[in-house]
């Protein structure tokens, strides 16, 4: 019922969700049919499935904050990767004695780095509960500070979002260096278990998928609430029209906090997921190309719809996937090239498509 | 900080600003006196937008202020409403509260709702959730969040809908509106934040002559209640506005140049020299 009333007016998402839960089910069923039976699917695919609705939850967080806020973020992989950094320390912390040097104690790079013992800041990543919370807090904490700072001085525009494009390129330089902790440029990887279940398992791959698409339909339903609700409509008139609300006793700032801060937490969680299934977390993800990548994906989809940018990051990075095998040296000019197609003859992304089509 | 010292610390006839009751509260109009502007002065690039202008609004009057292009009355509201800081002077709102300690959403919840030149409502919103995100209500996020709206306050919404013509465009998008609706719908937005102190500003810009008419019956109704501050360019509108002896004050070169009823103000040699040039 609760759920209902959530999506009353919004068709699309009733539809997204639907779908999502049919895949939780379905998945499962076509992974067990016998592998030369036309309809199994296999792993591989669910592990890929999986890492896209990971992504897509990353664009709706995106969508939050540039569709009904008009922050035009270019730095959001940053909390993605600093929640999938979280997760990958828990994962790290699961391998024990079973890396290469067999140390208890320490992760391999930490033994080929000569260190004697776990810094402070890895303290409690062995509990998968501390990392979870890390994984909210973390990038949550940054936004708020970052927002705190940016919004009270009225930064706004395109200064804000190259800000935001030095925060992600300050934090991968950062995690680059080794004397930061976090492995370097390699990152963390060579994850084995995630609570007690290996991850080299077909059952863990797909609770995983399971896991990602929960977290999309979480991530969602928590995002409409919000454009829903008063606060939301707050946020849209901040949109159109910022020192109108300012002067209607509105302080912009915290509403510009406080979705940052819940649009960051969304994206810590995504690149939580993301981690435990490409099994690699490293400094890349911070690269400011990624987050103006996510901008792609919401703008393609269209903004300000939630479910847009749903669309909008499955079929980018299922193109990408497709390119990047069968014509590698295609894809950025296929990227760059949709980008401006889709500016010049679909504004409003493929949403807009779809609804002019139900209005004629 | 270089004037901060001990005994300012210790001073034992005021308390610290973070005792201090909310401001709405503090409204003190004992004097009958709502805005006092004093010596006020602020420059742009050395021009003087303002100089050492004095007004005072009383209580529940309608107020039309004109002058020519330039005459500092837009600054002059952006001063009131936190927008802009003067270079000196003071401005308060009865006789406690300090607008110039005060930032926009302050003055706003203080009881100052203001009305732009140019009609700047949400226009991705309905004319009902314009309506009641002007609604006087706690504007932090989670009430925000978590309103629902009771039956008392969408009734009020429904009145003023009524009240500024737009009952039947309830789920319209403000953008869709008519210039003039769009100005009524502003208007409308002001009132449904209840404030004590109407800043007007350019109302009937646009404006078709029946729609003109309407709205000086609509502010001369909101005096009284409220005190209402009207800048306007058109003539034949303010004299409308000012009938039956209200007080229309002249601003030029940022100062008051001449205040009275609007016969005595278009007798006024200097008046006429500057502005009416007749």
């Amino acid at each position: 019922m609760f759920l209902l009333q959530i999506l009353k007016n919004d068709k699309g998402g009733r539809w997204l969700i639907g779908l999502l839960i049919a895949l939780i089910v379905a998945v499962p069923v076509l992974n067990s049919l016998p592998a030369d039976s036309a309809l199994h699917v296999p792993t591989y695919t669910i592990s890929l499935l999986g890492k896209y609705l990971t992504l897509a939850l990353l664009a709706v967080a995106v969508d939050l904050v540039w569709g009904y806020l008009g922050i035009l973020t270019l730095g959001h992989a940053a909390f993605f990767a600093l929640g999938g950094y979280a997760m990958g320390m828990y994962l790290m912390r699961q391998i024990g004695d079973r890396g290469v040097y067999g140390n208890p104690d320490l992760p391999d790079f930490m033994v080929f780095l000569n260190w004697q013992e776990l810094p402070w800041f890895w303290s409690g990543f062995d509990q998968f509960w501390f990392a979870a919370l890390m994984v909210l807090i973390v990038p949550g904490l940054l936004a708020y500070v970052f927002g705190a700072l940016a919004f009270r001085s009225r930064v706004s525009g395109v200064y804000l979002s190259i800000i935001t494009q030095a925060l992600t390129y300050a934090l991968m330089l950062a995690f680059y260096r080794n004397e930061m902790g976090f492995g370097g440029n390699n990152g963390l990887t060579d994850f084995k278990d995630i609570i007690g279940f290996s991850l080299s398992d077909d059952t863990t791959k797909i609770g995983l998928f399971i896991a990602s698409a929960v977290a999309l339909i979480v991530g969602y339903l928590i995002s409409r609430a919000l454009t829903e609700s008063r606060a939301g409509r707050a946020c849209v008139a901040v949109r159109d029209a910022e020192s109108r609300a300012r002067f209607m006793g509105y302080r912009v700032e915290n509403i510009k906090l406080w979705v940052f801060t819940i649009s960051a937490m969304i994206a810590g969680v995504a690149g939580a997921l993301y981690v435990p299934q490409v099994g690699i977390i490293n400094p890349n993800e911070f690269s400011p190309l990624n987050s103006i990548e996510v901008v792609v994906w919401v703008a393609v989809g269209g903004r300000a719809s939630l479910y847009g940018a749903v669309i909008g990051a499955l079929l980018i990075n299922y193109a990408k996937s497709y390119f990047t095998v069968e014509l590698p040296d295609v894809w950025l000019f296929a990227l760059g090239g949709l980008f401006v197609l889709v500016t010049l003859f679909l504004p409003k992304g493929v949403v807009g498509l779809i609804r002019k089509k139900e209005t004629v | 900080m270089s004037g901060f010292s001990l005994q300012e610390f210790m001073r034992r006839d005021q308390v610290f600003d973070i005792v201090n009751a909310a401001q709405s509260d503090q409204l003190n109009v004992d004097k009958q006196i709502l805005l006092y502007l004093e010596g006020l002065s602020v420059s742009f690039d050395g021009f003087k937008a303002i100089n050492d202008l004095n007004l005072y609004i009383r209580d529940g009057e309608l107020r039309c202020i004109i002058g020519p292009n330039g005459a500092g009355k837009t600054t002059m509201m952006d001063i009131i409403t936190g927008k802009t800081k003067p270079d000196t002077g003071t401005a308060y709102f009865g006789q406690t509260i300090d607008l110039l300690n005060m930032d926009e959403p302050a003055i706003a919840e203080a009881g100052i709702g203001r009305k732009f030149q140019k009609p700047t409502v949400f226009e991705n919103l309905s004319v009902f959730a314009n309506l009641e995100l002007a609604m006087a209500q706690n504007r932090d996020f989670i009430s925000l969040y978590s309103a629902k709206l009771n039956t008392e306050q969408s009734d009020r919404i429904a009145d003023v809908q009524q009240l500024i013509g737009l009952a039947d465009h309830t789920f319209k998008l403000a953008g869709a509106l008519s210039h003039g609706q769009k100005q009524w719908l502003e208007i409308g937005m002001l009132l449904m934040q209840r404030p004590r102190l109407l800043l007007v500003d350019e109302p009937v810009a646009g404006m078709t002559h029946q729609e003109m008419d309407k709205t000086a019956e609509l502010l001369i109704s909101l005096a009284g209640k409220h005190s209402v501050v009207v800048v306007e360019h058109d003539m034949e509108f303010v004299r409308n506005l000012s009938e039956g002896g209200r007080t229309v004050s002249v601003l030029h070169q940022g100062s008051v140049l001449a205040e009275g009823t609007m016969d005595q103000v278009q007798n006024d040699d200097r008046v006429k020299q500057v502005y009416l040039g007749e």
